[in-house]
This record gives C-alpha cells, sequence and structure tokens, in this order.
C-alpha cells in the first residue's frame, strides 16, 4: 500500500468529503474506518486535497476526523470459476452467505469473497511452456456446471508474455499459482485461475467485432417474428409500471437461445427477485435438461440496498458477462431497471452540486447510457471463435412517458426497441409491446418483406378502427371492417401470447414460422364474406381454433382438430390470393 | 460525551448549525429554546459545522440557544408496552400516558437480504370483497390505495383495520387532520381494535420534520414485531405528506430538485420505507398498505409514479368504491388459486362482464340502441355496483363468491358468463331454475 492517508472532512447523505495526503486516483477505492466498521465508498472527484466519495453503505455514525484507508484500486470485480449459478449484490458481495453469516439483514461493512477460496477445480492445461500468450488466451480450463470455463490469462496482462511453466492436471483451488509468465523485458508473474478486472473498464481482449446478424431467439413471437434481437446486439424496454416489463424479462430469461444468462435487479422491488432465487433452482433448461440456475448469475441490488452500489450493480453484471463472452460463450444480461441506475447517477450528481441537465439528470447521462450498452457486442476472439454479449435493458419512464431523458437516451444507441403500452396492458393485451410503435434493426428468423407485409394489416387495421371511433361500425364498409378483423385477429393469435400456459409459453422458431405462414394464409386471402355479422362471426371462431391450437403439443388431439377447423373453415370460404399475397406466402415456404 | 454548546451559528429554514466536534452523522440533539426542548437530527456535516434539522421547527430558537447532542440516533422504546398507545412523529406519547425509555431500538436500519426472502404465500382476509375476491391482499405485500382528496380513504383503512385478520395493526399518520386523527383513534376503540393498535400520529398542525419520522418509527417497530413471530399490518396515511415534507425539506436545503420539486431520491427514499414489507422465514411478517392522494388526481404525478413503479400493485379509490379496473394486486396469483375453486374463475369472469356493462353504459350514453344483451348487462353491473363494490360490506370471501354466483345467476343463463361448465355444474345456484340450467349447459356441451 502506498503512503497515503486520508480523514473524514465532510458528510452528506451518502458522501463524504476526505481530506488526504499523497497521490489519489479518480475511482479508487476507499475503506472509511467508522465504529469498528470498514464501509466501502468509490472516489468520484478530486479537488485540491479534498477528494469527494461516495459511500457503497449507509453513512449513520461516520464523524469528522474518522480514518480512511485508499485501496490503490479501482472497484473491480472477482473473475474465475464459480460465478455461474451465484446471487451476488451490486459489489459483488454472495448474498446467500452473508444471509449465512449474518442472517435476515444486510449490515454494513460486511464484504466477502465472491468466489470460493477453497473448491478445487479439476484443471487441465491447455497451454505449453514455451507459448507465447497475449492477455485473454486459453491457459487451460476446468468444467464448470454445464460448461467447459477457460482460464485466461488475466486481462490485465498487458504486452506479449512467455509461458515458463505450468502445472500438470489436478485438482487446484483458484488461488494457486497454475502457472509463471515472462514478459520481453524479463519481468515474471504468477498466473492464478482468478484475477479481478476493474468493472467500469470494458474488456477488449478480441481480434474485431462483428455485426450482430444472428437472432437471439427468446420463443416470444411477438419478439423473434416482428421485433428480433440479434445475438451481440442491444435492446430496451420501456414501459410504465404494471405493463408487465419484468414478466417479459423473466420470459426472457428462462428461454432466450444463449449459453449464459446474467440477471442484474437494479433498484428494483426485491420480490420479483425472490421468484427468480426460488424458482430458477426448479426449473429445468429445455436445452441442456439440467436446472436453470446453472446458466444464470443473479446481481440483484434492489431498490431498498445503498444507492451507490446500485450504480456499480449493472457495471459488475456487464464485466462478468464479458469475461464469459471471452471463453466463446453467448451471453445474455438484461439489466431491470436501467432507470433506476440513472437515478442513483443523479442523486449523486446532485450531492456533488454539479450543473443540472434535463430533469436534473447529469450533463452525461447520455454518454454513460451509451458506454454502457456499447459494451454489447458480437466479438471474434483470438483462437478464431466467436462470443457475443446481447444487453437488453428495462427503462422504467416517469409518468410512462417515453419523452424523458433516459428513454430518449437509451433510444438513440440500442438495436431495438419493445415499447410497453398502458392500453395494451390494461386490455390484457400480453405481451404488453405496442406492434406500430416498437421497431427492431435486427435481422430475424422470418423474411423481413413478409413481416413488414404483416404489419401493414395492423397499421391498417389501427386506422380503420380509429375511424370507426368516428362514424361507428355502420359507416364502415364492408371491405374495410375485414381489414380491421384481419388487424385484430393477427394480433390475438400471433402477438398475444399466454406466458402463463406450458405450450404457449414458449414457442420454438419452427413453429412460429409454420404459425405465421397459417395466418398469413388468412391475412392474405381475399374472403368471400358476405357481412359484417358473418365476418365477426367467422374471424371468432377462427379466432378460437387458433388460440386452441396455440395452447395445445403438437403431438396432442387437439391440435390437430383444431387445425382442421382452421384449414376447413378457411377452404368453406374458397379464399383467393393476389399476387403479392402468393408472393409472400411462397417466401415462407 | 453529552457536551453542551450554547452557540448556534446559522439557521436556515428548519436547519440550525453549530460549531461541534466528534459529532456522528445522524447523531441526535436536544435543542433548548425559550420554547421548550425539541429533538434535532445531524443532517450534514462539514468540517466542524453540524448541521441539525430542528424536529419542532426553528421558530423562536436563538443563537444563544442550548443544543446538547445525546451520542446516539433516532430511538424508538419497542415492547409489548406499545401496544394501545399513541405517539407523536417524535416518538412522545400523544395519549398522556408516560413516556416509553425502555429497550430503545434504532429506526431505519439495514434493508433485508433478498436472499432471506420467501415467496409470499397467504392471504390476508379483510371481509371486503373488492379486495379479497378481486384483488386479494397477500401477507407480505406492499399496496398503495391511489385517491384523491376527498375520497373516504381513512374510512376505508379503519375498517381495513378492524376487520383485517393480522396480529397486530401499527398506524402511521402523516399530516392527519386533527378530525381524522380523533376519527380513527374512536374507530378503532369503537371495534375494539384499539388494544393491538400502535398508532404513530403526526397532525397537519405539528413540524414538518416530524412527518418524516412517522414512517421510520412505525415500519422499525414492526419489523422488531415481525422478528418475534407477528403478523404485522402497517397502515400509512397519507404518503404525500411525506413526500411533499421532503420536498420541503429538500428545498430548503438548497438541493437541486429533479421533477416538480421534488427531490431527485424521492425514488429510493419511498422504496427504503416501501420495501420493509416482509415475510420472515420461521417469523412473522409486515404487510403495507399506504394511502397516496394523487395531487389533481394524476397518477402521473412523480408521488404515484414512483409509488406505483415501488409497490405490487395498487388500489384505486374512486367515488366511494374501489374500482375493478386500474386496481390490481400483482400478488393475487399466488394465493387465489388456493382459496376456493371458483374463485380464480369468478374473478375473471365477473370482471370481463363488468367491463362489458362499462361499455354498454358507454353506448347508451351516446344514444344507441340496448340490444337484450345489453339491459341484461346493465341490470348485472347495476347489482354488482351495489353489493361487490360497496365498501361498507363485511363478508368472507366465500360467502362473497356465493354471491357471486347468486348475481350471475338472477341476470344470465349460464353459457352468458363463460364460465366452465364443471364450475357452473357445481356452483350454479339451484333455485335460478334448475331445469333451465341444466339444459343450458347441455347445449353447451
Amino acid at each position: 500500500m502506498s503512503q497515503k492517508s486520508g480523514r473524514i472532512v465532510a458528510v452528506n447523505g451518502n458522501m463524504v468529503s476526505i481530506g488526504f495526503q499523497g497521490n489519489v486516483a479518480m475511482n479508487e477505492v476507499a475503506y472509511v474506518l467508522s465504529n469498528g466498521k470498514r464501509l466501502k465508498s468509490e472516489i468520484i472527484r478530486v479537488k485540491g486535497s479534498e477528494a469527494q466519495a461516495q459511500v457503497y453503505e449507509i453513512t449513520k455514525g461516520i464523524r469528522i476526523g474518522d480514518e480512511v484507508e485508499f485501496s490503490d484500486e479501482m472497484l473491480s470485480v472477482e473473475l474465475g470459476p464459480g460465478l455461474l449459478s451465484q446471487i451476488y449484490d451490486g459489489l459483488q458481495n454472495p448474498l446467500p452467505e452473508i444471509a449465512q453469516q449474518k442472517g435476515f439483514f444486510l449490515e454494513s461493512g460486511v464484504y466477502l469473497k465472491a468466489l470460493s477460496r477453497t473448491k478445487q477445480w479439476n484443471f487441465s492445461p491447455l497451454a505449453k511452456p514455451g507459448d507465447t500468450l497475449k492477455r485473454g488466451n486459453f491457459i487451460g480450463s476446468v468444467p464448470e456446471l454445464n460448461f467447459t470455463h477457460k482460464i485466461m490469462l488475466p486481462f490485465d496482462f498487458f504486452g506479449d508474455w512467455k509461458l515458463l511453466d505450468i502445472v500438470p492436471a489436478g485438482e487446484y483451488c483458484i488461488e494457486d499459482v497454475i502457472a509463471h509468465v515472462q514478459d520481453q523485458r524479463g519481468a515474471k508473474r504468477d498466473v492464478k485461475m482468478m484475477f479481478s478486472w476493474p468493472v467500469k473498464r470494458a474488456v477488449d481482449c478480441y481480434v474485431e467485432r462483428l455485426k450482430p446478424e444472428q437472432p437471439m431467439v427468446t420463443k416470444t413471437r411477438i419478439i423473434d417474428t416482428f421485433f428480433p434481437v440479434a445475438k451481440g446486439g442491444t435492446y430496451c424496454i420501456p414501459g410504465p409500471f404494471g405493463a408487465g416489463k419484468t414478466v417479459l424479462q423473466q420470459v426472457t430469461s428462462r428461454n432466450a437461445d444463449v449459453d449464459i444468462v446474467i440477471l442484474a435487479a437494479c433498484g428494483e422491488r426485491a420480490g420479483e427477485v425472490v421468484e427468480t432465487l426460488k424458482e430458477f433452482p426448479e426449473i429445468s433448461d429445455p436445452r441442456t435438461g439440467r436446472s436453470l440456475m446453472e446458466r444464470t448469475i443473479i446481481i440483484c441490488n434492489t431498490s431498498s440496498m445503498p444507492v451507490a452500489s446500485r450504480e456499480a450493480s449493472v457495471y459488475t453484471a456487464v464485466t462478468m458477462a464479458e469475461y464469459y463472452r471471452q471463453m466463446g460463450l453467448d451471453v445474455l444480461l438484461l439489466a431491470d431497471s436501467t432507470s433506476r441506475w440513472a437515478q442513483a447517477m443523479r442523486e449523486m450528481s446532485g450531492r456533488l452540486e454539479e450543473i443540472p441537465g434535463e430533469e436534473a439528470f447529469p450533463a452525461y447521462l447520455e454518454s454513460v447510457i451509451a458506454a454502457f450498452y456499447e459494451r454489447a457486442g458480437n466479438v471474434r476472439l483470438s483462437d478464431g471463435s466467436c462470443g457475443s454479449v446481447t444487453i437488453g435493458g428495462t427503462v422504467s419512464p416517469a409518468g410512462g412517458n417515453f419523452e424523458e431523458p433516459v428513454t430518449q437516451a437509451t433510444l438513440k444507441v440500442v438495436g431495438a426497441f419493445h415499447g410497453l403500452s398502458r392500453e395494451r396492458s390494461d386490455a390484457r393485451k400480453y405481451p404488453a409491446i405496442h406492434p406500430l410503435d416498437s421497431w427492431s434493426k435486427y435481422p430475424g428468423i422470418m423474411p423481413k418483406e413478409v413481416v413488414a407485409y404483416a404489419h401493414t394489416f395492423l397499421e391498417r387495421s389501427s386506422e380503420v378502427e380509429a375511424m370507426m371511433k368516428v362514424v361507428g361500425e355502420e359507416g364502415t364498409s364492408l371491405d374495410d371492417y375485414i381489414l380491421y378483423l384481419k388487424g385484430e385477429f393477427l394480433d390475438a393469435v400471433y402477438l398475444q401470447q399466454n406466458s402463463f400456459d406450458p405450450v404457449d409459453a414458449s414457442v420454438s422458431p419452427e413453429r412460429q414460422k409454420f404459425m405465421f405462414h397459417l395466418v398469413l394464409g388468412i391475412l392474405g386471402a381475399e374472403l368471400g364474406l358476405k357481412n359484417k355479422d358473418d365476418a365477426r362471426a367467422w374471424f371468432y371462431e377462427l379466432r378460437q381454433a387458433f388460440l386452441d391450437l396455440n395452447g395445445s403439443a403438437e403431438s396432442s388431439e387437439l391440435y390437430q382438430s383444431s387445425l382442421n377447423t382452421i384449414r376447413g373453415k378457411l377452404a368453406a370460404l374458397n379464399p383467393r390470393y393476389g399476387s403479392e399475397a402468393k408472393k409472400m406466402l411462397l417466401k415462407l415456404e | 460525551m453529552n457536551k453542551l454548546y450554547s452557540h448556534i451559528e446559522s439557521i436556515v429554514g428548519n436547519v440550525i448549525s453549530v460549531r461541534a466536534d466528534q459529532v456522528a452523522y445522524g447523531e441526535l440533539a436536544e435543542v433548548t429554546s425559550r420554547y421548550g426542548v425539541s429533538l434535532a437530527e445531524t443532517i450534514r456535516l462539514e468540517k466542524d459545522l453540524v448541521y441539525l434539522q430542528v424536529f419542532a421547527g426553528s421558530r423562536g430558537i436563538s443563537t444563544g440557544d442550548e443544543v446538547r447532542f445525546l451520542g446516539h440516533p433516532m430511538q424508538v422504546s419497542f415492547s409489548d408496552n406499545l401496544l394501545g398507545r399513541i405517539f407523536d412523529g417524535a416518538g412522545s406519547p400523544r395519549d398522556g400516558g408516560p413516556s416509553l425509555t425502555d429497550n430503545l431500538i434504532a429506526i431505519g436500519g439495514p434493508s433485508v437480504n433478498p436472499f432471506k426472502r420467501i415467496i409470499p404465500r397467504e392471504m390476508i382476509r379483510t371481509g371486503i370483497p373488492m379486495i379479497d375476491l378481486f384483488n386479494t391482499l397477500v401477507k407480505s405485500q406492499k399496496l398503495p390505495i391511489f385517491s384523491v382528496s376527498g375520497e373516504p380513504y381513512n374510512q376505508l383503512l379503519a375498517r381495513i383495520a378492524m376487520q383485517a385478520e393480522v396480529d397486530l395493526i401499527i398506524l402511521g399518520g402523516m399530516g392527519l387532520k386533527y378530525d381524522d386523527y380523533l376519527f380513527f383513534k374512536d374507530s378503532l376503540e369503537e371495534g375494539g381494535s384499539l388494544a393491538k393498535t400502535i398508532m404513530f400520529v403526526h397532525t397537519a398542525a405539528d413540524p414538518v420534520v416530524e412527518c418524516l419520522q412517522v414512517p421510520d418509527l412505525a415500519l422499525a417497530v414492526a419489523e422488531r414485531f415481525a422478528l418475534k413471530g407477528r403478523n404485522v399490518l402497517v397502515l400509512l396515511t397519507d404518503m404525500t405528506n411525506f413526500a411533499d415534507a421532503l420536498k420541503e425539506i429538500s428545498i430548503t436545503q438548497e438541493q437541486v430538485p429533479s421533477n416538480r420539486g421534488y427531490p431527485g431520491d424521492l425514488y429510493s427514499q419511498l422504496a427504503s420505507r416501501y420495501e420493509k414489507a416482509v415475510d420472515f422465514d420461521n417469523a412473522g411478517s409486515i404487510t403495507t398498505l399506504a394511502v397516496t392522494t394523487m395531487p389533481g388526481d394524476d397518477v402521473t404525478h412523480p408521488i404515484p409514479d414512483n409509488t406505483g413503479y415501488i409497490t405490487e400493485g395498487q388500489f384505486y379509490l374512486h367515488g366511494g368504491r374501489i374500482e375493478p379496473f386500474g386496481s390490481l394486486s400483482r400478488l393475487k396469483q399466488l394465493v387465489n388459486g388456493k382459496t376456493r375453486e371458483d374463485h380464480r374463475a369468478i374473478m375473471d369472469g365477473m370482471i370481463k362482464l363488468f367491463a362489458s356493462y362499462r361499455d354498454t353504459l358507454e353506448k347508451k350514453s351516446m344514444g344507441f340502441q340496448m340490444s337484450a344483451w345489453d339491459k341484461k348487462l346493465l341490470q348485472y353491473g347495476e347489482l354488482f355496483e351495489s353489493t361487490m363494490m360497496d365498501l361498507s360490506v363485511n363478508s368472507s370471501l366465500e360467502k362473497a363468491l356465493d354471491e357471486g354466483w347468486g348475481i350471475l345467476a338472477s341476470c344470465f343463463e349460464p353459457r352468458e358468463t363463460g364460465l366452465r361448465s364443471e364450475l357452473i355444474q357445481k356452483f350454479w345456484p339451484k333455485a335460478a331454475g334448475q331445469a333451465e340450467t341444466t339444459a343450458a349447459v347441455a347445449a353447451k356441451e
């Protein structure tokens, strides 16, 4: 430790001022020694011989003159085998262990090791003595649950290193030295299975960044078909309270077609995290048949936990995501909610007495949000394999109004926008993603033109609906009315999905394609319906058959009978198809 | 260490400053002025200057008044002696009884480790059909009652206090009108619930700083009782006054306001109180019901808006009734499958029909012709409003369910309700015409 010391000179909320001697680094971690506790804090401003720090704990009880210890390190997380299926707070403290030691409450000043120091891992070397290594190169691997966890040259080993020696295959703990390396100037360093990395610096040990092009299947129809997300892409889900943001994220975290899911519960309700905590171990991952928890890491800094560590929690999460990406895995990070994170920045900015921007958010809000989402990406690693980090963030706009700064700053940097609407959630149309407001720039599982074609029915249907409110059903022509019914039909049987139904909750891409073709066969058809009553009745019956179909497994009897009903009803009307509809149907086959 | 300081450096709003050393952040002090003694809390330390928020307000405080630091943060006594007692926002008795000083506990303690929480699983029966049947209150839930000034929200809270099946009720009143305070006291006394009630009441006439302490006092006590295995219901009214007090104080402290003058940490401040609601494994629980009056009946106002993001649903109290639309108990699905088999079906079915009734009402007001179905809906809607939505009704869930079937049977034929045939066979009231019912069921099959 260097020759520096400090003492508290002011306390204001969760910000303290420290009078110091020696050199202090920005974002350095310091500990306030108060009442026998060590309270973690981070330097966020240095001015003359005084530094301001945000304290990650309740500041009650701190006195003027309390000693401050500097750590010389930025806020970091431990990276190594053992992260999977863990539950951490925003500073990477394992919550189950804290519960074991301290009981019901989160006492301040309790910090535990994120990774077990005593657990033995079965290490197999991949590199040989004499190999030249760069940071992020694989040295060996250990099995971690269902994955082969690659042991890498730590990310802070800049330059070229020669591997001097490496331990043979066997059982080792993460702090055991497994190899020695030497750089070109002859400096030697030990390599262990774990290392730490500062959370606010993006991990950049890759050859190049690739365009996100492969769709990340979520098994939610409206997302996969209409507003797809690509692996390595970013998307945001803004919505007013009660619109189903969290349910949508929970469903995605279960079904997403990725290797690892990291959930960052950032400043939201504890109850929701608890559901995940207790349910995930019980649910089996359809891809592997093992517990869903085995591919999950939960970072949980709920709304009543200290605000400063809420700010840190999203960085903690994204750093872990990048770490697993470096092994060539596809990682999905779900942050709920980024608005709470932005609010944490706002609180701190207020205490620093910075000049406020819009709605008192700091002026650097946009650049910080952009920098965070830019940590997502699809990368090619030095061994040629690819890995990705996909980031999905919910936004909780004040008053449900998307014009506010956090939503707007987020929209600028994401590749897909799933806007939830109060209107749709009030009508119990779930998922409440608004089909007309939302967009995606990523390629999905269906051809783009076909999706756009289906989307026109939604647009025109909503126009007719608006018109009908003025002129009434009587004043609408039969053709317009059928158009309206088609839009409603598409919405009811395809866009809406019952996440509590065992079958409907997750729909495979193959089934989506089949269903979409079936739906398109109805949308694109010119139907010989004689009057509005007939049309309404026909569509209602068809909808019922479709809903039965949605809720039944492909092998079931109901599935076949519903399918026959649908085909029979359509055939009975003798549908004719225009050239455009024919083209679209062909494209899907 | 109880040093005495006799020179006050500054007095701004309710905040005074003195030069003192060895004072801890959050420490309590006593300020003695010619108008009496008041508590004050340390809210900022800067070098040797200590800023204190004076509970009784700074009116009449002179620069020569005495400040004595007590060496501890805000505390409250905790024991069974609290039961039946009434205190103010500083923790002093309001009912003329002795002040309590035994077993002092700190307020505003750390939050519960999420890992130690359990998934809520038990309902709290309140005897109010709009709650029990349609939006079930669940143990450990936090729910606000969104309302507007003039609505009978305090009457509703008092009813819940008297009827709810809990061990203990803690009422936190913030900015209560004095007559509302008396109303609570009298109705709990009459209802015989006072003995299991503890009240912390800040009235509109009391100093605004004390308003901020009320939720913390109430919840700190609730937490201790819950740890001892009691199921506690905390009733807070009105959280809007609490938020306004926060606004008032942060602005006098020259904090940058974020939205309509409210401080940027409004969300965190509200969340740290609401999140105290918990169900302890192998111990008791805290359930919170909090009134939030919406300024201008605007749900996007910062207070109801931030609240909605924190709480697990909300009750809309409108026109003296709990609105079936907009009201939501997010946790009801966890419990209403275990009550009676027809609970969910009746809940969904009746609300769907009520939604159709509202549509018909709209059609009627625009002068459209009423069909036979419309007339049935109108009859149903009126019955629903007068029996189910009336807040003065006190009936068990089972009785309310039976009543629901009764209403349906008196307005509709079984197949028109959209309920599953097996439920209809079991629960459809027989008196409503056996022949017709079975015929209808047969027709459906």
